[in-house]
């Protein structure tokens, strides 16, 4: 007996310790900014807690090079790619016709590749295919009898095109079908995601382009033509794995297998449209399909969120407040923060710069070349130094507000009175006395405005913070674009605006408060001159 | 205790321009001097030698028996006046702050008092002025302020650069009178840049003809209007001279 309870202790223990390892890190499980991504990550997760391992979820990142630089890295652990993507935009690598038509031999050359060169693994193909898909509405194709891209492109010359401008512009896309096929649409007009079809379904456009399980592909009977040339690469969507993960939680690369071969393009097209058309909630479509495919018990069933086109917007967003209460908080934090740090690095640096004239304007210029620099690929510049999360997010919004702030302090401080510096300086006061006493309270103003302009970029660039998991407003704004959900995009866009005018607010007073002496009473004189007025006229 | 300026064969240029060519001149304790010459001349760049302002490539500059590069640039200017054109008052500080600037650097422990009693000198009572801020003056106040804000230390020396230049001719008449009322009852050492030979010859003992960085002559007004050493300095005369008479006509 008291043996029994021993071995009961030992294993309780064992367990713990076992169990402590094992959540020594969550698994990181990422997704790409779009809804089926969203959705298979979201099954992984789930998948993953029902075999018991803690998730930590980053969905959204960026775009490829931010979800795949920072799987490389190990900084996430698992996110759903696609092999053609792993092949051209990742790999960058031409193979021969005969290999690119097939999914197995590209699947088994990509798996290889990646081993090779990153160490990460692509778990087996969840079974089925993400293609670029070329599709025209029903009486568009029997009118002009298109079944192939080929038909297509004989066609051309009397058909629209709307593509979206990612599309237009890559060499797998409109460029290569027009080397590959001849096609030359009449006219090409870029069109965002979320109005394609709509556009093309009201016949503003006649043809687009679109991905083979695209949950709006069935919702609009759409036809897509076949690619008989096979120009595009397949595109077999498998969870691709770190070389973490892979090595060190055998037991999580076995759950998430289970998932291999489980899914086919009906099924996805099917499980999208419910995500993408009718506004069903990410995580109860996710565990639903779990069940259904016998991988999970019971569904866990998340807050079910009411319908898309129902409730109004207004309730909806009563509904979520503690959430964006609680974004809108992480959004101020990661300004503040940022803002703090560029204001302890700038304003010195406009002061130091103004002592030393002949580097300033290098200098200011240099850091606004970093203001040139699309904050994707900064963000992704980031990631092998800082991973993902709020660390690289600071950074870059810390880099972005210092322009600003420099550019002020040292203008403001170079071109203060200089009657007023010349004569402070000959009447014997120190270069330090010169600038505490009379350029900065001359820039001050300047200076605020600089940080007021530092201020108001950072909360619109903050959303961006969410490519890369540090969440914050833009959370729900890539969520919302993702998924088709306005209402879930307004939810982050507004808070987002309201604090936008809200800090420009609060700084114009500062910046007024801050104003040299002689400017603040020249305002109130102002106002009590203009009320004087007032009531001469009255009287 | 007033003290003498001295300069000794001073030379200074601006890239290729000659700024300063051999010049030499002084002025005794408790005397004044006015530069004179056209624009561009080297008359301010003469001024700002002797409060290290400018740091000429040759020759000596000396206040009263030191020459000027033994001293730190800071404590030396902190016991000279100065004035320039545009007053340079500190437009966020209150009058009385202002003029109290140069004691306060030298620690005075009663620059509010020296401050006020300056201001009475220029014309100015405190209790009417000194709460005002630089922008609710007149033009002609505003110098007066500057004024003082250079005598309230009590300098030994006063450097001015064109202070008059900017004010119509009525402020400018009456400041040129307080300021030649100041001077000998304080008996400060001043050196004045102007462009108006009148005003020279009214404010000062001396004229030094200036142009293009040389000195044409120097002596009294007497002595320039009796014998003008170059054909420049007789025109310069004849212009003064013409510009009276129009007045009389
Ligand atoms: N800081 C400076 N840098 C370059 N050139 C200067 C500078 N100061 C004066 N100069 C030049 O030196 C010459 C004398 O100037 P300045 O002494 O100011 O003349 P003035 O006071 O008689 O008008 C002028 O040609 C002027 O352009
Ligand atoms: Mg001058």
């Amino acid at each position: 007996m008291r043996l029994k309870i021993a071995t009961i202790v030992g294993l309780a223990a064992a367990t713990t310790v076992l169990g402590a390892q094992q959540q020594s890190r969550p698994i990181v499980v990422a997704s790409k900014p779009f809804g089926e991504s969203y959705l298979l990550a979201e099954m992984f997760s789930q998948l993953l807690e029902s075999r018991g391992f803690r998730v930590d979820r980053k969905p959204g990142l960026g775009a490829t090079e931010i979800a795949f630089g920072a799987l490389r890295t190990n900084a996430i652990d698992v996110y759903p790619e696609y092999t053609g993507t792993g092949l051209v935009a990742i790999l960058h690598d031409t193979l021969s016709d005969s290999v690119a038509a097939d999914p197995r031999a590209v699947f088994a050359h990509v798996a290889r590749r990646f081993a090779e060169l990153y160490h990460v693994r692509w778990l087996p193909s969840l079974g089925f295919q993400n293609t670029y898909a070329i599709a025209v509405t029903r009486s568009t194709a029997s009118r002009y009898h298109l079944r192939t891209l080929s038909d297509l492109a004989r066609e051309s010359p009397h058909l629209t095109a709307g593509f979206t401008a990612d599309f237009i512009g890559r060499s797998d896309g409109l460029v290569g079908l027009a080397r590959v096929y001849g096609l030359k649409p009449r006219a090409v007009r870029p069109l965002a995601p979320a109005v394609k079809y709509q556009a093309l379904a009201s016949g503003a456009v006649d043809v687009i382009d679109g991905y083979s399980t695209d949950g709006l592909l069935a919702r609009y009977d759409l036809v897509t033509l076949i690619d008989d040339k096979h120009f595009f690469p397949p595109y077999e969507a498998a969870a691709l794995v770190s070389g973490r993960l892979d090595s060190q939680v055998p037991g999580a690369i076995a759950a998430l297998e289970l998932l291999s071969g489980r899914l086919d393009e009906a099924t996805m097209r099917q499980l999208n449209r419910r995500v993408e058309v009718d506004g069903e909630d990410v995580a109860r479509v996710a565990g639903r399909e779990l069940t259904a495919l016998g991988l999970t018990g019971v569904a866990r069933e998340a807050q079910a969120a009411p319908s898309a086109q129902q409730s109004n917007f207004l309730k909806y967003l009563w509904d979520r407040r503690a959430t964006i209460a609680a974004l809108t908080v992480q959004h101020l934090e990661l300004v503040a923060l940022a803002l703090l740090a560029a204001v302890i690095v700038a304003v010195p640096l406009g002061l130091g710069l103004e002592r030393t004239r002949r580097i300033a304007e290098p200098t200011i210029g240099a850091l606004g070349v970093l203001q040139t620099i699309p904050s994707i690929a900064l963000l992704a510049f980031m990631i092998p130094l800082l991973g993902v999360g709020v660390a690289p997010a600071l950074v870059a919004l810390w880099l972005y507000a210092l322009y600003p702030i420099a550019r002020g302090t040292y203008t403001g401080v170079r071109d203060a009175d200089p009657d007023a510096v010349a004569a402070a300086e000959a009447l014997g006061t120190t270069p330090t006395q010169r600038l505490l006493w009379v350029r900065l309270p001359l820039a001050a103003p300047v200076i605020m405005a600089g940080i007021r302009t530092a201020a108001v970029i950072t909360v619109g660039a903050a959303t961006l913070a969410a490519f890369i998991g540090a969440g914050g407003l833009g959370e729900p704004i890539v969520a919302g674009l993702a998924l088709a959900d306005t209402r879930m995009i307004l939810s982050g866009a507004l808070p987002a605006a309201a604090l936008a005018l809200a800090v420009d607010g609060v700084l114009a007073i500062v910046e007024r408060l801050v104003a040299p002496a002689h400017r603040r009473k020249q305002f109130w004189r102002r106002r009590t001159r203009g009320s004087n007025s007032t009531a001469a006229r009255v009287a | 205790m007033s003290i003498s300026l001295t300069a000794r064969n001073v030379s200074h240029h601006f890239g290729n321009v000659v700024a300063l060519d051999d010049v030499s001149i002084d002025v005794p304790a408790g005397r004044a001097t006015a530069l004179v010459g056209e624009s561009g001349s080297g008359k301010t760049t003469l001024l700002r030698c002797f409060n290290r302002l400018v740091q000429p490539e040759r020759g000596q500059v000396m206040v009263g028996d030191n020459d000027v590069r033994t001293q730190s640039p800071v404590f030396l200017r902190r016991g000279i006046g100065y004035v320039q054109q545009h007053g340079g008052l500190l437009p966020h500080w209150r009058v009385l702050r202002n003029v109290e600037l140069v004691p306060t650097l030298q620690h005075m422990p009663d620059s509010a008092d020296a401050a006020r009693r300056a201001l009475e000198l220029v014309g100015l009572p405190a209790a009417q002025f000194g709460s005002r801020f630089p922008h609710e003056l007149s033009g002609g106040q505003r110098q007066r302020v500057a004024l003082a804000r250079s005598i309230a230390a009590r300098p030994g020396v006063i450097l001015l650069d064109e202070p008059f230049g900017a004010l119509d001719a009525i402020s400018r008449a009456e400041l040129q009178e307080s300021f030649d009322n100041l001077r000998h009852d304080l008996s400060v050492t001043t050196l004045l840049v102007t462009h108006d030979l009148a005003e020279a010859g009214r404010l000062s003992e001396e004229v030094v003809v200036m142009r293009k960085g040389k000195i044409e002559q120097r002596g009294s007004m007497r002595d320039l209007v009796r014998a003008p050493a170059t054909d420049y300095v007789a025109l310069l005369i004849e212009r003064a001279r013409a510009g009276l008479e129009a007045l009389r006509a």
